[in-house]
This record gives structure tokens, sequence and C-alpha cells, in this order.
């Protein structure tokens, strides 16, 4: 176990090399000079100059990005162009928001996409089995923010049980933690059911009950383990992508977000700032993806790497 | 054969499945019992009901399959009419089962100690602990080497045959009364089959088990069995003890396939073999099922099915060459087999 997860780790380097290239070059990959950008539009040439100087531009690229990853690695990323506060400082505050409605919203999907599934696979084309897919395909197909907005509509209008917007009390936390935990409740959902059904009809299954095992502890403890694999996949994919999409959620609900923090961003030409976080959510993505590999092991010994 | 001495006695059992293109006889109306501490092979070929039969028993007949009729009875108690509490309490403890894949019988999730702990853990209320301890036991028993290392272990680790013995450990914990080997070894290598086989067979004398073995394979029938019933195409075609049914086979279908055992005593430049295939269940001829393949089939065995009739020392068989109404010529089934004779139009395969 010890050595799996040493060895995963190790795999993990070259992603994050990869990650901190990709997001080094986005500053030399922008249209026009950075240098300018950041001088701002009528900077005259001396200050053009001076800003590629101080941005150590002028520097071979190979050096330019060891300064950036070795700054990186002591916590400095630069400071924002549009109010000069560190980077680090600024994501900071909008980190853990974003970081906190993602884990509630895949904590939810989790929960109901796994009951879902299950009660949905062992009751295979009954009428609870279709209601719940019938379910899961609205829950997938439905917009995010349409969702949120409807919320808003109606238990923060219509009958005032939820406030409309913010953050910070947990009554605030709920109708943003549904809005996002939708789809993915309805992804987990049909992944457990086709996983599941998949499981029920092994030999091993037949041998647990031949054993005299409970149907409930058939399902529960002999099969959900095995159907569990490609599910937690899926969670892991998931929260990734909840951390990056929960910009319109956060926009809906008015909530100051990692999300809503890049946007404003990229509309303010505010460099650092954008870089700084898709490095964020870049190693965040990694080591999420880190925890499910892991978590793969603990479900089946038989993992191993290759 | 003795009421009382019979631990299971199976009644004109019959399970079908119900697809969209209509009832599927797999098992029509099989009868036959397992003397207390003898084994009753049951002999066939794929398709022949064999596997239904004895899933029927541990009332374990997934959807849309479904017992439709005929009476199980086990140490005098009607099987069928239990609840499915009362059946649970059953498997695995009085009744248990060994399946046919090793490979694939065990959950690859769980340690091989806790899968044979969880028998003890149902069936006589142990704590963990205790269940893992009498599990070494078994291991031991089932002659798997180091077993202190191997209740750690997982199914992945172990070898087939050692798999095999995990799932024998696992059936036998609760020292069942009747045993269900359905095919235990038609999946390991040969030389790992005779130990198995073996084994098998040594602990049914040692805990005073009945067994119903499941087979295809006469050599394993002619080791291990005491009595013998030969399906085909979802019934019993002969029924006889196992001396008999080697010497003296009645039904055409039980030659046939002793005739295709490959003989080592002289030299065969080819295989014998049955003509033909097993009747597709959904759409099984009228008259005798084997009468399409049977080289001695007339008229009659096209059109009307034969009954199993008693013959001498309590065995059966389903054949009208053994009845008063057979209208050809006389018949040694056995002798006669190769030269056989087709009267039928419309048999010639």
């Amino acid at each position: 176990m010890f050595i799996y997860t040493l060895k995963r780790l190790l795999q993990t380097i070259p992603v994050l090399i990869g990650v901190t290239l990709v997001v080094f070059l986005m500053m030399h990959l922008i249209p026009g000079d950075p240098a300018q950008i950041m001088a701002g539009e009528r900077a005259s040439e001396e200050q053009i100059e001076l800003t590629r100087d101080r941005l150590g531009l002028n520097d071979p690229l190979p050096v330019q990005y060891a300064t950036f990853v070795g700054n990186a690695i002591q916590g400095d990323l630069g400071n924002s162009i549009r109010n000069g506060r560190a980077v680090t400082t600024e994501i900071g505050t909008r980190f853990w928001v974003t970081v906190e409605l993602a884990f509630y919203s895949t904590l939810l999907s989790i929960f109901m996409g796994l009951m879902a599934g299950i009660i949905s696979a062992t009751r295979r084309n009954s009428p609870v089995d279709m209601f719940i897919m019938v379910f899961a395909l609205f829950g997938l197909s439905m917009p995010n923010f349409w969702l949120g907005l409807m919320l808003i509509q109606y238990f923060a209008l219509n009958i005032d049980w939820l406030p409309v917007s913010g953050w910070g009390s947990p009554q605030a936390l709920i109708l943003p933690v549904i809005t996002l935990g939708t789809a993915g409740a309805a992804i987990i959902a049909r992944m457990t059911r086709s996983s599941m059904l998949e499981v029920i009809h092994q030999d091993y299954i037949r041998t647990a009950r031949a054993k005299g095992v409970k149907e409930r502890y058939v399902i529960y403890k002999h099969a959900l383990r095995n159907a569990l694999i490609p599910v937690v996949t899926v969670v892991g994919l998931q929260f990734g992508a909840l951390l990056g999409g929960a910009v319109l959620t956060e926009t809906v609900f008015a909530i100051n977000g990692l999300g809503r923090l890049v946007v404003d961003a990229i509309g303010q030409r505010d460099f650092p700032i954008v870089q700084g976080s898709v490095l964020v959510l870049a190693l965040l993505f990694v080591l999420v993806n880190f925890l499910v590999d892991i978590s793969y092991r603990f479900l089946n010994k038989r993992i191993e790497l290759d | 054969m003795d009421n009382t001495n019979t631990i299971i006695k199976v009644d004109n059992l019959q399970t079908s499945f119900f697809t969209h293109r209509g009832e599927v006889k797999a098992v029509d109306g099989v009868h036959f019992d397992v003397p207390a501490g003898k084994t009753l092979g049951i002999v066939g070929e794929s398709g022949s009901g064999k596997s239904i039969t004895s899933l029927s028993i541990m009332r374990l007949i997934e959807s849309p399959g479904r017992i439709k009729g005929g009476n199980i009875t086990f140490n005098g108690e009607d099987l069928l009419a239990k609840t499915e509490a009362e059946m649970r309490s059953i498997r695995g403890n009085k009744i248990s089962m060994i399946f046919q894949e090793p490979m694939t019988s065990l959950n690859p999730v769980y340690t091989i100690g806790d899968q044979i702990a969880e028998a003890y853990q149902i069936h006589q209320g142990l704590s963990k602990k205790e269940a893992l301890q009498k599990s070494l036991g078994m291991l031991e028993l089932v002659g798997i080497p180091s077993p202190k290392a191997r209740l750690k272990a997982y199914p992945h680790e172990l070898s087939g045959g050692m798999r095999q013995r995990a799932m024998i450990a696992i059936a036998l914990a609760c020292n069942p009364q009747l045993l269900i080997a359905d095919e235990p070894t038609t999946a390991l290598d040969v030389t790992i089959q005779a130990q198995i086989l073996r084994l098998i067979s040594g602990l049914q004398k040692e805990l005073g088990m009945s067994m119903l073995l499941i087979t295809h394979d006469l050599g394993v029938v002619a080791e291990t069995c005491d009595y013998v019933a030969v399906m085909y195409a979802g019934k019993i075609v002969e029924y006889a003890d196992v001396t008999t049914l080697f010497k003296q086979p009645k039904h055409p279908y039980t030659v046939g396939l002793l005739k295709s055992l490959p003989r080592h005593d002289i030299d065969q430049d080819e295989l014998q073999v049955i003509k033909g295939m097993v009747p597709s269940p959904d759409d099984l001829p009228e008259g005798c099922r084997f009468a399409p393949r049977c080289p001695f089939a007339r008229e009659m065995c096209v059109n009307s099915l034969p009954d199993l009739r008693d013959q001498e020392e309590g065995n059966q068989v389903r054949c009208w060459i053994h009845t008063d109404e057979w209208d050809g010529p006389e018949v040694n089934v056995k002798d006669d087999y190769d030269y056989g004779y087709r009267t039928v139009e419309g048999t010639e395969s």
C-alpha cells in the first residue's frame, strides 16, 4: 500500500511539470506583448521596457520558467495588476469558498446518486427504476444557472424559506449546493446503476446468496464495493469539474468564489490572477485524482500499478 | 429405496424461463432422490437442465426463471413451501453448493478468511474472531498450504485449484447435510481435477454428507458416484446405480455418452460422437426428445414420449425399447448401438 501510494505520488510529478509549463506559457501565448498588456495601453516605450525588465521577460525562457516555479513553490504568484495585492492572498480568501461549495455539492451528488442508482439497479425495469432514470436525465440536461434561478424563484422569492444569495450561513449554502450537485447526482446515479447491474450477475454474488447471505448484505456488502470503482472515478472527475465549473452558480447566487474571481480577472485583464487561479485549480485537480487512485486500491486490492 | 434414508427427494420438478418468446422449459418433470450419505451424479450435456435443477433445489432461480411445479422434500420438509428467510437459514448451512468457476466464484474484494467466516457469522452467530478461528480449521481441512497466511489472502493471490479448495471450505463450513457440486472440476487443470475430486469424496465420507454431483464427465461419475441420473433436454432418461449404468446401460443416449468417451485399451482412429445436437428447450421434439439423434428411433418414438419406467433394483429408464409396447425387433441397446437401424423417415441426421 505504501509503495503503491509512493509510486502514484511520483507519477504526479510529470503532470505537475506539465501544468506549470502550460500555465507559464500562457503568459507568452496570449496575443500581444505581456509587458505591453501589463504596463497598460498608453504606456511609453520606456515604461514597457521597465515592466519587461521587472517581469524578467528579457531572460531566456528556461530561466523565466525556473524563476516562475521557484517563486510559486515559495508561495509567490506575483501581484494583481488591478489592486497590487499578492495573488496568493486574493485567491486564498476565495479558494475556500469554492472548495466548500464543490465539496458539499459532491457530497450531495454521492449521496443522492448512490441511493438512486442502487434502487434503480435492484428494481431494474420497474416503474421506480424508470422514474429515477427519467429524473436523472432531467438532472443531467438541466443547465445549472437555470436550475439555480428556478430554485431562487421558488424557495427564496415565492415561499421565502431560504436566502436569495450570499455565503456564510448554512441556509445560504442549500440552494447553491443543490444547483451544483444535481447534475453530478444524475451522472453518479446512472453510473451506479449500470455498474451494479454488471456486478449483480457475477458468479460471486450467486456464491454469496448460496451461502445464505441476506439480500440486503448481498447488495451493500458483496455487490456495492465491487461496483464502486467506476463510480469513484466519476466522483473524482465531478469534483474537479465543479471547481472550475462553479462560475455560473457563483454568479447566480452572488458568491465570491474562485470562479467569479477568474471571470472578473479575465474581464479586467488581470493576468497574474488568472494565471495563479488556473495553477491552483490544476493542482487541486491533480490532488483529487491522486486521492481517487489511492481509494481504488482500498476498494479493490487487485489493482496494481503497471 | 427406503424413504427414511432419503435426504432429498425431488418430485416432478418443473422450472421454466418465461421470456418474450414464450415459456422455455429448462427442467421438465424431474424426479430423483439422494439416499443419505450417498452421492448421486446428474449427467448430461450443456443445456440438459442439470444446473437449473441444482439451482432450483437452492431456490436460487433468478427472474425470468421460476419453479413452476413439483416438490422438493429435504429431510421431510417441503423446500418449495419455505419462506425466503427460512431458505436463507438452509443455504450454506444444511445445503451448500460449489460452483464451476473457481476463478469468478469468490468475491475479489474480500479476503478468503472473511468469506469463509461469513458462513459462521450468519448461521452460527459467531463473532468475527471466533469465525476466523474456525475458518482457519476449514482451510487446514481442505488442504490449503500455510492456511494462516491464506486466511488474509485475496482470491486473486490464489491459483484455480486453491480457490476451488477455498470454495469447498466455504461450502463445508457449517457441516451441510447435502452438498451440491455443480461441475466442480470442469474449469481446472486435469492434474488438479483428480486432487479436488478426491478431496471432495474424502470429505464427503468423513463428514457423512450426501452429495449431488452435477457433471458432463462420465469419468468423474465413475470415480465418485453411487447412483447416476442421466438428463437429456430437461428430463431424466435413465436412473441407475453406478455399476449397472456402466455395465448395462439401457437408454440409447447413455450408451452414446459412454461410447463417446475416449478409450485407452484399444486403438481408436477417431472418437465416436452422438450425431446432432441437444434440442433447444424452446423447440422440443414432441415424442422422445432423443429420437432425432437415436439410431433405434421408430415412428412411435417420434410420436409419443415414453415414461420413466421402473427396471430391476430400483433403476429406471425412459425408452420405448424397454417396454412391452415396443413394436420393433428385439434390441440390445449396448451391443447394437453402433449398427443401429433407422426405419423412420425424417429422423436421419
